[in-house]
C-alpha cells in the first residue's frame, strides 16, 4: 500500500493530492491517509499513523464517501482528525429531546471541522446510518443537529460513530446557547430588511419628485407622491428605528448622550416635519433621507453585531471544548462521566495519569505528581499524596488519584481567584468608547446649531415659525450622524474579520481602541511566552547508548517528562515487562539487570543534594554498572517569542514579565526571549498589584496571560489577551483570545488596532468636513432633500471605502 | 399620468412580496449558516440510500 503524497503548500496548510500517489521510495513527504499528520517512517508502509485512523479510513471507504479525501482542505487551526481510541465516551442520552412525532433530537458541538468537506462527510455518513432521519451541520457555529427514530440510547452509538471518524463531540443545550445576542442580531436583520424595503421604494418616488422640480410636475402629483412616501416610510421608521430609540432612551435615562440620541432625534424630527409639510402642501419632504439613514446605519449595526457574535461564539466554543468530563465513582463502585458543572461536594472523582483534574478537592487515595503550571506558573511538578489539596485544571502526571470534591463555599482556589477578579474589575474605570466620547461633543454642538438656526430665523429674520423650524430640522438632518455613526462600526467589522481569519478573536467591542493606546506589554511566562511543554536539555555528558536506553524505557509511560524524553528517539520500542510505580517511576528487567527511570529517590540518588530538582523538572535513569544519569528538562519558549519581544521593544513598548514560577527558571526564560524586567514568585494578588501600580503611573498595559493565576491581572489590565490554551476563567476574562502556537498574533492585533484607530480618526475627519460644508448651507436654508440625500450617501460611502482599506494586508 | 395610480401600488406590492419572502426566509432559519450554505452548493451529492426501516 502506498501512502498518500502531500504537497507542502506552506508551513501550515496541507493540501491532499489524490492523483499523485507515487510508488514507494518516490515519496517526498508522507502523511497519514486519514488525519494528514506527518508519518513516522516505520508507519510509512501502512499509510496510517495509528489504528484509529486506519479504522476511520475503512469506515469512510466502506460508505463510499472516500471522495472526502479529495475534497478536503486541512486547516492548521483545527485539531487533527485523529480518532481518540482511549477517550472515555460521554453519555449523550441525557441531552436527547423527544419530539411529538416520536423522533429523537440531539444537538452537538463538533470539534475538528476543517472545511466544507468535513460537513459533507459527517452529514452523508450519518444519513447512511439506519434510523437517522436528518443530520445537519451548521458550519458557522460548528453545531450538529441530529434526529432519528428509536431509543434515546441510540445517541451514544451515533456519537461514537462520528467520533470514530476523528471528530470530537460535545453536547450543548440549544436554548442556553441561543442567547440574547442571537435574538438581537435577528432583530437587527429584520429591521434592516424593513428599512431597506422602505428606502428603496421611497427613493423610487423621490427620484420622481426631484426630476419633477426640474420639469413641470403639478403640486397635486407631488403631494400624491409625498403621501405615498409617508405611507411607506412612517411604519418603517417606527419599526426599524426601534433599536436606536431604545438605546437613546436608555442613555438619556442615565443622564448622558450617546450616538443614538442625535440619530433618533434627526429621524423623528425629519419624519414629523415631512408629514407636516405633506399635509400642508409644502415643497420639501425628507422621508427618503430618514429611511435611508436608518437603512445605512442598520447595515453597519448588523455587520458589527454579527462579526462580534461570531468571534464570541468561537471563543465560547474554545472554552467549552477545553472542559473535560469528570469520572465520578459512586459509593456503589459504579463509575460514570459527568460534566464538571454537575459535580457536588463530597463526590469522589477519579483522575487517571495524564488527565486534568476536574474539580478542586482533597486527595483521598493515591500518590502522584501534579503539574500545576496552569494555576501557579510553576514548571516543576508538585508531589501529591493522601490529604493533599489539588486544584481543578491541574494535570495529574503519574499516579491514579481518588479525589473528594470540595464545596464551592469552601476556600477553593477558584473562589479566591474570582474574588480577586471582581475586585480588579471594580477598580478599573469603565472605558468610554471613542464613539461615545465623540457623541458627548457632537450632540450639544449640533443641537446648539439647530437651536441657533431656529432662533435667528424666527427672531432676527422674522421668518414664520414653520420656515424657521424647517431650517432647524434641516440642520439636524444634514449634519448626518450617518458618517459619524458608521465611522467606528465599519472599521470594527473589517478589523475583526481580518483578525478572525488569523485565529484572533475579539471578544470586547472596545478592545481594539484600548489596544491601540497601550504603551506597555506584560507577559506571563508559563504557557504564554513558553509552550508549557517540557523539552529535554541536551547534555553532552550522557552517552548516546544511555540516552537510547532511557528514551526506549520512557516510551512506556504517559508522564509528560517521560514522553518528552521518548520524543528524542520516537522509533525506539520500550523493553518488555515494564512496571510503573505512580509517583516514583518506571522499572524494567533487562539481560544486564534492572533499569529504572524516575525520580531522584527512585534511582537511589542522595535526596539531600536536590538543588537542581527545585529549578528544573528532571528525570533520573539508573542502570547496572553505571552512575545514574540525570535528564533535565526545560520549558521551551514559543518559537517566535524572541522576535515578537524584540519587535515590541523596537516599537517602543515597555516589556515586563510576571511569573509565579521560581526565579531561576524565570530568569532563564527572560534571557532566552530578551526581557529585562521580570518578577518571579508572584501570587495572583502580586500580579494585580503590579498592574495597578503600572496603571497608577499612567501606563496603559496590555496583559498577555493564560493561567488561572493570571485571570485577576487580565481583568485589571487596560486590555488583555490570552492564548486559546488558557484556563477557562482566563479566556473569559481576556478581551482577545488568540489561537495557535505562535506569539505573533499579539503583534498583529496591536498593528491592526493601531491602523483601525487611524482609520476611525480619518473617518471622523471626513464626517466633520462634510458637516463643515453642509451645516452653514442648512443654516442658510439652502438645503433641499436632494442635497441632503447626496451628502449622506456620499459621506457614508467614503467612510466605508476608507474602512475597507484595512482589509488589505500590509506588505 | 393616471398610469401612476396603477404603477405605484403594483411597485409597492412587488416590493412587499420581496420583503415578505425575506422575512419568511429569515424565520425558517435560512440565515443561520451563511458560510455553510455558500460551500454546500459545491458538493453535488448522490442521495443517500433509503433507510432500511
Amino acid at each position: 500500500m502506498t501512502a498518500q503524497v502531500i504537497k507542502r503548500q506552506n508551513a501550515s496548510l496541507f493540501l491532499s493530492e489524490p492523483g499523485a500517489v507515487l510508488p514507494d521510495g518516490a515519496l517526498t513527504a508522507v502523511a497519514c491517509r486519514h488525519c494528514g499528520a506527518p508519518l513516522n517512517p516505520r508507519d510509512a508502509g501502512t499509510g496510517f499513523c495509528c489504528k484509529g485512523c486506519e479504522a476511520a479510513y475503512g469506515i469512510v471507504r466502506g460508505l463510499g464517501l472516500d471522495s472526502y479525501y479529495r475534497r478536503r482542505v486541512l486547516s492548521p487551526a483545527e485539531r487533527v482528525l485523529k480518532p481518540e481510541t482511549d477517550r472515555p465516551h460521554e453519555d449523550f442520552s441525557a441531552f436527547v429531546t423527544s419530539e411529538k412525532d416520536g423522533s429523537q433530537r440531539l444537538h452537538l458541538m463538533v470539534e475538528g471541522i476543517h472545511c466544507a468537506a468535513c460537513v459533507w462527510l459527517i452529514e452523508s455518513a450519518l444519513a447512511r446510518q439506519p434510523h437517522v432521519i436528518a443530520a445537519r451541520v451548521n458550519m458557522t457555529t460548528r453545531r450538529l443537529a441530529l434526529s432519528w427514530r428509536g431509543p434515546k440510547s441510540e445517541a451514544n452509538t451515533l456519537a461514537a460513530f462520528v467520533e470514530s471518524l476523528g471528530y470530537r463531540l460535545l453536547p450543548f443545550d440549544p436554548d442556553l446557547m441561543a442567547s440574547a445576542t442571537a435574538a438581537r442580531e435577528r432583530e437587527l436583520l429584520r429591521a434592516m430588511a424593513v428599512a431597506g424595503f422602505a428606502a428603496g421604494n421611497v427613493m423610487l418616488l423621490s427620484v420622481a419628485v426631484w426630476s419633477g422640480f426640474a420639469s413641470t410636475m403639478g403640486s397635486a402629483t407631488r403631494e400624491l407622491l409625498y403621501w405615498f412616501s409617508a405611507l411607506i416610510a412612517l411604519p418603517a421608521i417606527v419599526y426599524s428605528g426601534w433599536p436606536f430609540y431604545r438605546s437613546a432612551i436608555g442613555a438619556l435615562r442615565l443622564g448622558h448622550a450617546n450616538m443614538d440620541v442625535p440619530i433618533s432625534l434627526a429621524v423623528i424630527l425629519a419624519s414629523g416635519m415631512s408629514l407636516y409639510e405633506t399635509a400642508t402642501g409644502g415643497r420639501y419632504a425628507y422621508f427618503d433621507a430618514s429611511v435611508t439613514l436608518l437603512f445605512l446605519l442598520l447595515i453597519g449595526r448588523y455587520l458589527d453585531a454579527r462579526a462580534r457574535s461570531r468571534a464570541r461564539g468561537s471563543a465560547e466554543r474554545l472554552v467549552a471544548l477545553s472542559g473535560t468530563a469528570a469520572t465520578v465513582e459512586e459509593p456503589s463502585g459504579i463509575r460514570r462521566m459527568l460534566p464538571p458543572a454537575q459535580l457536588k461536594p463530597g463526590m469522589i472523582v477519579l483522575a487517571m495519569p495524564g488527565e486534568r483534574i476536574a474539580a478542586d478537592g482533597t486527595v483521598r487515595e493515591g500518590t502522584s505528581d501534579i503539574d500545576t503550571s496552569l494555576i501557579t506558573g510553576e514548571t516543576v511538578p508538585a508531589a501529591a499524596a493522601t490529604g493533599s489539596r489539588v486544584f481543578a485544571g491541574t494535570l495529574n502526571l503519574s499516579g491514579f488519584l481518588r479525589i473528594e470534591v470540595l464545596g464551592a463555599g469552601q476556600a477553593t482556589l477558584l473562589a479566591e481567584i474570582t474574588r480577586l477578579m471582581e475586585a480588579a474589575e471594580r477598580g478599573r474605570a469603565r472605558y468610554l468608547a471613542i464613539a461615545d466620547r465623540m457623541a458627548r461633543v457632537y450632540v450639544p454642538t449640533v443641537h446648539g446649531f439647530a437651536a441657533a438656526t431656529f432662533l435667528i430665523w424666527f427672531f432676527v429674520l422674522a421668518a414664520p415659525w414653520q420656515a424657521a423650524l424647517l431650517n432647524a430640522v434641516a440642520v439636524l438632518i444634514v449634519t448626518c450622524p450617518c458618517a459619524l455613526a458608521l465611522a467606528v462600526p465599519v472599521v470594527q467589522v473589517v478589523a475583526s474579520s481580518r483578525l478572525f481569519g488569523q485565529g484572533i478573536l475579539l471578544k470586547s467591542a472596545t478592545a481594539l481602541e484600548r489596544l491601540a493606546a497601550i504603551d506597555t506589554v506584560v507577559f506571563d511566562k508559563t504557557g504564554t511566552l513558553t509552550e508549557a511543554e517540557p523539552v529535554l536539555i541536551p547534555d553532552p555528558a550522557i552517552s548516546p547508548e544511555i540516552l537510547a536506553a532511557a528514551a526506549a524505557l520512557a516510551g512506556a509511560s504517559r508522564h509528560p517528562l517521560a514522553q518528552a524524553l521518548h520524543r528524542i528517539l520516537p522509533q525506539s520500542k520500550p523493553p518488555a515487562a515494564v512496571t510503573e510505580i505512580p509517583g516514583s517511576g518506571l522499572r524494567a528487567q533487562t539481560a544486564d539487570g534492572e533499569i529504572r527511570l524516575g525520580s531522584r529517590r527512585w534511582c537511589g540518588v542522595d535526596a539531600s543534594d536536590d538543588a537542581g530538582g527545585r529549578i528544573q523538572p528532571e528525570l533520573w535513569f539508573s542502570l547496572p554498572s553505571h552512575a545514574p544519569a540525570r535528564f533535565a528538562f526545560t520549558d521551551r519558549a514559543r518559537s517566535d517569542a524572541r522576535e515578537v519581544v524584540a519587535d515590541l521593544a523596537k516599537r517602543g513598548f515597555g516589556i515586563e514579565m510576571l511569573s509565579g514560577d521560581r526565579s531561576a527558571s524565570v530568569a532563564a526564560v527572560a534571557a532566552a526571549v530578551g526581557i529585562e524586567f521580570f518578577r518571579a514568585g508572584c501570587v495572583p494578588a502580586d500580579k494585580t498589584a503590579q498592574l495597578c501600580e503600572l496603571g497608577a503611573a499612567g501606563r496603559r498595559v496590555l496583559m498577555v496571560g493564560d493561567g488561572l493565576n493570571d485571570a485577576p491581572a487580565l481583568a485589571a489590565a487596560h486590555v488583555s489577551m490570552s492564548p486559546a490554551s488558557a484556563a477557562e476563567i482566563s479566556q473569559t476574562a481576556a478581551d482577545i483570545v488568540f489561537q495557535g502556537h505562535h506569539l505573533a498574533p499579539v503583534l498583529e492585533a496591536i498593528d491592526v488596532a493601531r491602523k483601525a484607530q487611524r482609520l476611525v480618526k480619518q473617518n471622523f475627519a471626513v464626517a466633520i468636513l462634510y458637516n463643515a460644508v453642509a451645516v452653514p448651507l442648512a443654516m442658510m436654508g439652502l438645503i433641499t432633500p436632494l442635497l441632503a440625500a447626496l451628502a449622506m450617501s456620499s459621506s457614508s460611502l467614503l467612510v466605508t471605502a476608507n474602512a475597507l482599506r484595512l482589509a488589505r494586508k500590509a506588505r | 399620468m393616471d398610469i401612476i395610480l396603477y404603477l405605484i401600488p403594483i411597485a409597492l406590492f412587488l416590493g412587499m412580496l420581496g420583503l415578505g419572502a425575506f422575512l419568511w426566509a429569515l424565520k425558517s432559519g435560512q440565515f443561520e449558516d451563511l458560510e455553510g450554505a455558500a460551500r454546500r452548493i459545491l458538493f453535488d451529492d448522490e442521495p443517500p440510500p433509503e433507510n432500511p426501516e
